[in-house]
This record gives structure tokens, C-alpha cells and sequence, in this order.
């Protein structure tokens, strides 16, 4: 949109930040000097009292503009000496300050949507003052790149088109016929099912017709004194006998087949929803709830799975069967069949008026119900609080507060329904009052014989009990479309981690990381800002901080769990956002501080990362981690059964078997994330000498909580809200008495002495204290 | 420090200077423990730092003038706009869009997945936007039908 204004306008022929706003471009171009141009600029949607309210700042080559509200003018600041933008976010709102050494000089509010503009801006003043200030000639800014994708945006915008596409379409509500993408693979079954479908409905029609010959031709003459033709009779009766035969066996096929399909379509769907939620972000992880996540690919599928083989089926046949009845009846006799289908319009238009209660009705079951499935997931793992705490009560409280919302939902929603079935039932039986009415008058004008009312009636009695099923369609295919909606929810879901659409292919990795000036957000809090960090090869970096400063996120950032928000990761000079996801994490081990032990045997556990190791390599991996011996103890060895969350081993335990996966993977980086907090200092020990086996050689990136475990460490990040306020180790940085000595002080003084110093005898703590 | 003697000032630069009982002058911050539940009692007087410096139980407590500078800051700072009214949803599947009546004023957010409506202790609702702002209704039941109706698919 901007680049038509580009090209009349030279005074923003070297525009690259989001455009002015169109309506603020006659305004700006009255302030502009004649060969001033305009920089940057961002658009405000705040005012200085936090009202939503339009404004801008612009930035010129040679000073900076705001609109005032107050005087309705521009007031305008040029370069000088001393003058600084600080940029600052609080809670969904961000602010930009202008200052200079004595005062603040103008300030303005904006939410974060607009705080790529505000991050242009401010970067783009700051470059640009040095060099006027300077008389420099300034030197052309980077393009900006897309947030969450890293693409480069297009000149004149802040959105990646792309990405804002992702969040601002709502998923069409034809979402049932994106099943066909599922579906599309089963064409010739479907086809075959579909032809026998017609075949068998056509066979079930065949002998409410053959109550026409046996009425006229054979009751009604015997009544007026005429013998009954047994051979005729025979036949008739003989040709009901095959029809129905025939129908049977049809109808067992095409349902036979069409369950195999839609089995099958539900089984993909499952699978492909599950394989695309293993490749989301944490980030996805962290916003969901996991009985909510479980239900839909449980729950959900299975229900759309029934929809295609049941109800869809049925349904189908019920159209194709009501298609051929009413060709037969206007065949037969029109005005009679005219009569019979009049009750069809008016059952149309009930099921319409119902359709959209219903619709939001039965997808507010399926939230309460996820409801009542995420107060189990909630509290079942943390069954020992809710018993040490002695909530139970509390906790079936919650639970039948839940189940009485999804009482009451349900309540709300069956009261439409109910109404529905019985007010069917009843239009069915006063269409067969109006065939009845109209068929007795035909009959009496001579117009139809009694065995044409009577095929008739035996037709649309079948016709209006279809009618009645059909109009269940309506439920099942709002419960089916809300489902998949719900699906498709998921698999809609883009990465935030996303993969590179140009893969490039790391080297020989060697260890060197390089955090260049990153930034992180989640949601509307600022976690890291302005990180600068480079790795060296081999080097071991214990990062310190109190719980909070960010050490985690760095340290899930080089993961790549999430991607920055600002700035890079580099690893061996390439962005890890252009190297495939699996690529990268290969060489990485990690070390948590909650070590996850999956269901099987600890060799399984151990080879988790690398499933086809040796045992010659599992057991080199478990001597390594100091991790042999302990397994040897346990009655099956290598072959023990650890559960759910390894209950049977302590938590060093765990932990060795932890540091044994991540050996036998052999990664060039490794990440201990507070590996040691978790167990006593005589376990640390243990862990300790296991751990040493594992650092050797590797890039060591270490969160620990207890300083002395990081005294190995060459170099020590100290991490502060979000920024490094000291790098050093630990003699240097003791020595500095800074932020480093304070929290090491702190720790020594808080602590028993005996736990924290190694070099020190442990003493217990009560009778070192203990007056004598 | 006890709460009446709370001595604040704005400097220059815009930040609250609070003097203590040394003399000293700190620039900072006032945040509410309670935002949501008890927005005028339990404020932190927090510093550069994050450090807390004083402590104030209930703002009635304090002299009209520092309250004043208070209310002020903090109605500066924090940023929740109160939903008063919906005018109408893009759809009601998400990501929707909704076209809003707030306290702060009309705007439009981008509503992600229901997930971001969060109940918080009935009758009250939190709505994250795609912005990360947070947008606060505070008695769902006392919307006017037409917004109820809207939000009420949404739950």
C-alpha cells in the first residue's frame, strides 16, 4: 500500500519502517520542510492518558515530531547534544521518552502492537543523531524482519504478511468439508460404497410398490367375489422376498465398506493431528491445558469418526431414498404426491430455526466438558499436595462445580432439543392425517385406486420416519463441525518455532554460540533484553541470577524452544532459525532439573535420544554417568521397568539416568538446567562426578541455584531482569563486589555453611549451633 | 515507614521521588498487589531495583497530596481497559475480532482462542488480546443483552 505513495512522495523515498498511516499523511507533509524527509515513523494508538486514540511520532533527518492533541500542532525537537529516546514496556503498554540530561521532553503511550514500529524508531534516532551530530553521511539501516518468522518484512509495513494473516482469519465454518483432505485418499471406496448406497435404497423401494398389484389386482377383486391367483400371488410375495434379500445383502456391503473408510479417515486424522502438535512450540504447551489437549484428540476425532460412518451414511441414503420416493409418487399420481410432500418445507425451515441454537449449544458442551477433564488433569499429578494439604473436599468440590456447569449447559442445550424430536414426530403424523384426508377424496372422485393410497401411505410412512432420523443430522453434524473446528484448531496452529523455509545445513558443529543482542517477550512481559553473550568453543558458562532474571528463557531461547523476539542466535556464524529444528537439537544434550523418565526399561530410557544404540554404548554411557552401578543393583538390571515418572528410583537416580541420555548422544553443547537442585548435597556429589564426564570437551551452558556447584565455570553470566549486569569468574567476580558478591553472600549467609562450602567439614546445623 | 509520613514528589524527568526518613530520595514505583481484587489497598512503593522501599496498606491511609501523585502514576502506568460494551465479533470462531466499547475507548482486539478469556473469581473475566493487553469485564452478567449474547459464545 505504501509503495504508490513511495513513488509520488520523495519524502519518504528511503522509507523502510512501517508506513504513516494514511490519515495522518496530510498533516505530516505540512510539517515537512521541502527537503526534509521522513525516517521512520510510529503510529500511536494511545493518547498520553491511555485512551485509545490515533497519533504519531515521525522521525526526519534532522528532527523528531509528535502530534499534540492538546494544541493540535506538531511539536518537533531537532538534534542535539544529550538527547536520547528511552523505550520502555509495562503490562501491554509500552512508552517511549524523549530526554535529554535535565528533563523529560515529551513522552508517548502505545500498545506492543506497535512496538516493532517504536524499537525502528528509536534505533533509527539514535543512528541517525550520532551522525548528523557528527557530520557523518548515515549509513542505510538493516530491513526489518518479521518477528515471529524472521522474514524480511516488506518496506513500509510492521506486519509480516503472513504472520498476520495466521491470527487474523477465523477458520471458515465449512470446516466439516476440510475433512476431505483426510477423506481424499479412500476415493474409490467412498465410490463404491456410494453406488452401492443407491443400489440397496432403490432395492428397499421395491415393495411398498408391489403393495399397488397386490391391492388392486388381488385383495379388492376377491372382496367382490373374484378367486384369489395364488401363482400371481406367489410371485408378488416371491419378488418382496428377493427385494428384501437383495437389500440386505447391499446394505451390509456399502455399510461394511464405508466404516472400513471413515475408521480409517478418523485413524489419519488422529495421527496427523498428533504428529503436528509434537512439532508446536512450548510455547503452544505452556498456553494449553493437557486434559483439554487429550480430549480433542480423543474425544474429538472418535466423534467425527462416528459422524462419517454413521450418521453421515445414513443420512445419505436418506436423501438419495426421499429423492427416488418422490420421483416415484409424482410418477404414480402428482396431486397425490404434491399433498404428501407439503409437510417437507415446513420440517426444512424447524430444522433451519434450530440449527444455530444448537450449533453454539453443543460447542459450549464440548468447552465445559474439557472443563471437567482438566480439573482431573489438574489434580491427579498433584495428588500429594491435595492430600499433604488435606483438600480433597476442596478438590471434589471443584470437581462438581465443573460437572454442575456442564449440568447446566447440558440443561440449556437439551431444552431446544427436546422440543425438536416430538415436534417432528408430530408434523409426521399430521402429513399422514393430510394423505389420509386427500387419498380418501381422490378415492372417492374415482381419481386413484385404494392400492395406489395404500403404496402411498406405505411410502411416506417410511419417508416421514427418515424425515425424523434426518433431522438428527442436524445435531451430529453441529457436534461433528464443532469437533473438527476444534482439530483443526490445532492443526491450523503454525509453529512459533518455525521451520526454515530455506534450510541451511550446519557444519561440523563445534560449539561456538553467539547470542547477539536478543530479546525476548511472552505475552506482555519483558524477559530479556539486549542479551550480547558469545560462546566459545569448549567453554563452560554458569549463568547466575535470582529466579526470574531470565536464565531459564536464555537458556530455552538457545534451545530453541521459543524463538527471540529481537536480535539472534548464532551458532557457528548461521541464525539457528535457518538450520531444520531436529538439526540443531541434535546437538544438544539437556540436563533438567525434573528429569522425565518415560514408561519402559532404563536402557530404552537411556537410548531415548539415539534408539538404536549398542547396549556396549548404553551401559559405556551409564558407567560414564556414574549410572552402572546403581542399575546393576536393581533385580532386572538394565531391563527394569521404571513408571510413570520413574517412581521406583530416587531422584539422583534419575537424574544419572538423565546425564547417561544425554552422553550417549554425544552433543556438542550441553545445558544443565539446574541439574543438581533438586537432590542433597551428598547425591550433588554423586551428580557432580557424572557431570564432570559430561562437560569434558563440550560447551557447557550451566543455571544452577547453588553458586558453588558453578565454581568450575569459566565464565559467569550474571543476569539481572532480564539484562547481563556481570560477566567474569568467580574470583574475578568476587573480587568486583558486585551483584555476583551480593548473591553470593547472600547465599553463604543464608545457608548452612556446611552445605554450601565443600571444602569445609559438614556440621550439622543443631549441634554446631547448639549452646555447649 | 509509617504511611502517613510518606513524602513523595515528580522530578523532571516524570518519576515519583520518595524521600525517606533519612533524607534520601528514591525514584519509584508504585505497583498494586491487588490489581483485580483490591486495587486500592496493598501498594508496593517499589524502586529501580525492584526493590521495595515503602509500603502502603490503603490509600486512604495517605495525605490527600501523595495520594493524589499516586492515583495519578498508577492510573499512568497500569492499563486494563474495562470492556464496557461489545459491538460485534468478526466471528464466532477464533481468531475473531472484536469491535469494543472501553473506559479507555472504542478499539478493536484480536481475540486468539478462548483459552484467553480467563474467569477470574466470578463475575469477573480477563481477555488477553493477540497485543498482549488485558481486557477486564467486570460483572458479565451486567453487560446489556446484545453483549452478553456475544460473549456468551465465546465461554
Amino acid at each position: 500500500m505504501n509503495s504508490a505513495h513511495t513513488a509520488v512522495l520523495p519524502a519518504y523515498s528511503d522509507y523502510l519502517g512501517p508506513a504513516v498511516p494514511d490519515s495522518w499523511r496530510p498533516l505530516l507533509d505540512k510539517a515537512l520542510a521541502a527537503d526534509e524527509k521522513v525516517l521512520a515513523s510510529l503510529g500511536l494508538d494511545l493518547d498520553k492518558t491511555l485512551q485509545f486514540r490515533s497519533g504519531l511520532v515521525a522521525l526526519t533527518d534532522s528532527r523528531l515530531l509528535a502530534w499534540d492533541h492538546q494544541t493540535e500542532n506538531w511539536q518537533s525537537w531537532s538534534f542535539r547534544e544529550g538527547l536520547s529516546l528511552r523505550h520502555r514496556d509495562h503490562a501491554g503498554v509500552a512508552s517511549l521518552e524523549l530526554v535529554d540530561a535535565h528533563a523529560r521532553l515529551g513522552g508517548w503511550r502505545f500498545t506492543l502492537a506497535q512496538d516493532p514500529a517504536a524499537r525502528n524508531l528509536s534505533d533509527r534516532f539514535q543512528a541517525q543523531m550520532e551522525c548528523v551530530l557528527a557530520g557523518r553521511e548515515p549509513t542505510p539501516p538493516e530491513p526489518l524482519t518479521c518477528p515471529t518468522c524472521d522474514a524480511p518484512l516488506p518496506p513500509g509495513t510492521d506486519e509480516c504478511p503472513t504472520c498476520a494473516r495466521e491470527i487474523h482469519t477465523p477458520p471458515s465454518t465449512w470446516t466439516l468439508f476440510r475433512l476431505w483432505r483426510f477423506a481424499a485418499p479412500y476415493k474409490g471406496q467412498l465410490l463404491a460404497g456410494f453406488l452401492l448406497t443407491l443400489v440397496a435404497t432403490a432395492a428397499t423401494l421395491v415393495p411398498p410398490y408391489l403393495t399397488m398389484p397386490l391391492m388392486d389386482e388381488i385383495l379388492i377383486p376377491y372382496q367382490n367375489g373374484q378367486p384369489i391367483d395364488t401363482h400371481r400371488v406367489m410371485m408378488m410375495l416371491g419378488g418382496l422376498f428377493f427385494a428384501a434379500l437383495f437389500a440386505w445383502g447391499l446394505g451390509w456391503a456399502k455399510t461394511y465398506i464405508l466404516a472400513l473408510v471413515s475408521e480409517r479417515i478418523g485413524a489419519d486424522l488422529r495421527t496427523t493431528t498428533y504428529e503436528h502438535l509434537q512439532g508446536l512450540s512450548l510455547e503452544y504447551f505452556g498456553g494449553k491445558r493437557t486434559g483439554d489437549l487429550m480430549a480433542r484428540i480423543g474425544a474429538e476425532t472418535d466423534r467425527i469418526c462416528l459422524f462419517l460412518s454413521m450418521n453421515l451414511l445414513d443420512f445419505a441414503t436418506d436423501v438419495l431414498m426421499i429423492t427416488m420416493t418422490a420421483i416415484i409418487l409424482v410418477s404414480i399420481n402428482p396431486w397425490l404426491a404434491l399433498v404428501t410432500l407439503v409437510p417437507l418445507p415446513f420440517i426444512a425451515w424447524l430444522i433451519h430455526i434450530v440449527r444455530d441454537k444448537l450449533r453454539y449449544g453443543f460447542e459450549q458442551v464440548d468447552r465445559v466438558w474439557s472443563e471437567v477433564t482438566s480439573v482431573l488433569a489438574d489434580t491427579i499429578p498433584g495428588i500429594r499436595v491435595v492430600k499433604a494439604f488435606a483438600q480433597e473436599k476442596r478438590e471434589v468440590s471443584r470437581f462438581r462445580d465443573a460437572n454442575a456447569r456442564n449440568l447446566a449447559v447440558n440443561d440449556r442445550v437439551n431444552k431446544v432439543w427436546s422440543v425438536f424430536s416430538p415436534t417432528v414426530t408430530m408434523l409426521t403424523e399430521v402429513g399422514l392425517l393430510i394423505v389420509w384426508g386427500f387419498g380418501i377424496w381422490l378415492v372417492s372422485k374415482n381419481d386413484v385406486t385404494v392400492g395406489t393410497l395404500a403404496a402411498f401411505l406405505a411410502y411416506i410412512s417410511r419417508f416421514y420416519t427418515r424425515l425424523d432420523s434426518m433431522s438428527r443430522i442436524v445435531s451430529v453434524t453441529q457436534k461433528a463441525a464443532a469437533g473438527a473446528k476444534r482439530i483443526f484448531d490445532i492443526l491450523d496452529h503454525v509453529s512459533s518455532v518455525p521451520e526454515p523455509a530455506n534450510p541451511l545445513h550446519l557444519p561440523k558443529v563445534t560449539g561456538a554460540i553467539e547470542v547477539k543482542r536478543v530479546g525476548f517477550r511472552y505475552g506482555n512481559r519483558t524477559i530479556l533484553r539486549g542479551v550480547d553473550l558469545n560462546i566459545a568453543p569448549g567453554e563452560m558458562i554458569g549463568l547466575v541470577g535470582h529466579s526470574g532474571s531470565g536464565k531459564s528463557t536464555l537458556v530455552n531461547l538457545i534451545c530453541r524452544f521459543y524463538d527471540v523476539t529481537d536480535g539472534s542466535i548464532r551458532i557457528e556464524g548461521m541464525d539457528i532459525r535457518s538450520v531444520p529444528v531436529s538439526e540443531y537439537r541434535r546437538n544438544i544434550g539437556l540436563v533438567l532439573q525434573e528429569p522425565f523418565l518415560f514408561f519402559g526399561t532404563i536402557a530404552e530410557n537411556i537410548a531415548y535420544g539415539k534408539p538404536d544404540a549398542s547396549r556396549d554404548e548404553i551401559i559405556a554411557a551409564a558407567r560414564a554417568a556414574h549410572a552402572h552401578d546403581f542399575i546393576l543393583r536393581l533385580p532386572q538390571g538394565y531391563d527394569s521397568l521404571v513408571g510413570e515418572r520413574g517412581q521406583a528410583l530416587s531422584g539422583g537416580e534419575r537424574q544419572r539416568i538423565s546425564i547417561a541420555r544425554a552422553l550417549l548422544i554425544d552433543p556438542r553443547i550441553l545445558i544443565l538446567d539446574e541439574a543438581t537442585s533438586a537432590v542433597d548435597t551428598e547425591t550433588e556429589m554423586e551428580i557432580q562426578a557424572a557431570l564432570e564426564n559430561l562437560i569434558r570437551g563440550r560447551t557447557t551452558i550451566a543455571i544452577a541455584h547453588r553458586l558453588s556447584t558453578l565454581r568450575k565455570a569459566d565464565r559467569l553470566v550474571v543476569l539481572d531482569r532480564g539484562q547481563i549486569v556481570e560477566i567474569g569468574n568467580h574470583d574475578a567476580l568476587m573480587e568486583k563486589q558486585g551483584a555476583y558478591f551480593r548473591l553470593y553472600e547472600a547465599q553463604t549467609r543464608k545457608l548452612d555453611d556446611g552445605a554450601i562450602a565443600a571444602e569445609k567439614p559438614r556440621v550439622p546445623f543443631h549441634r554446631e549451633h547448639a549452646p555447649v | 515507614m509509617s504511611t502517613q509520613n510518606i513524602h513523595l514528589e515528580r522530578n523532571a524527568f516524570g518519576q515519583l521521588l520518595l524521600t525517606d526518613a533519612d533524607g534520601k530520595g528514591h525514584a519509584i514505583t508504585p505497583v498494586r498487589a491487588f490489581p483485580i481484587a483490591a486495587p486500592t489497598e496493598n501498594i508496593g512503593l517499589i524502586n529501580a531495583e525492584g526493590a521495595e522501599v515503602a509500603w502502603v496498606a490503603r490509600l486512604s491511609d495517605l495525605a490527600p497530596e501523595p495520594r493524589k501523585l499516586l492515583e495519578e502514576e498508577m492510573a499512568n502506568r497500569e492499563f486494563m481497559p474495562v470492556i464496557q460494551r461489545i459491538n460485534s465479533v468478526s466471528s464466532f470462531a477464533t481468531p475473531s475480532t472484536w469491535d469494543l466499547e472501553t473506559d479507555r475507548g472504542p478499539t478493536t482486539m484480536v481475540l486468539k482462542g478462548e483459552e484467553d478469556i480467563r474467569r477470574l473469581t466470578s463475575p469477573a473475566l480477563l481477555i488477553a488480546d493477540s497485543r498482549g493487553i488485558h481486557f477486564l469485564i467486570r460483572d458479565r452478567y451486567a453487560l446489556d443483552s446484545h453483549s452478553k449474547k456475544m460473549l456468551d459464545r465465546f465461554l
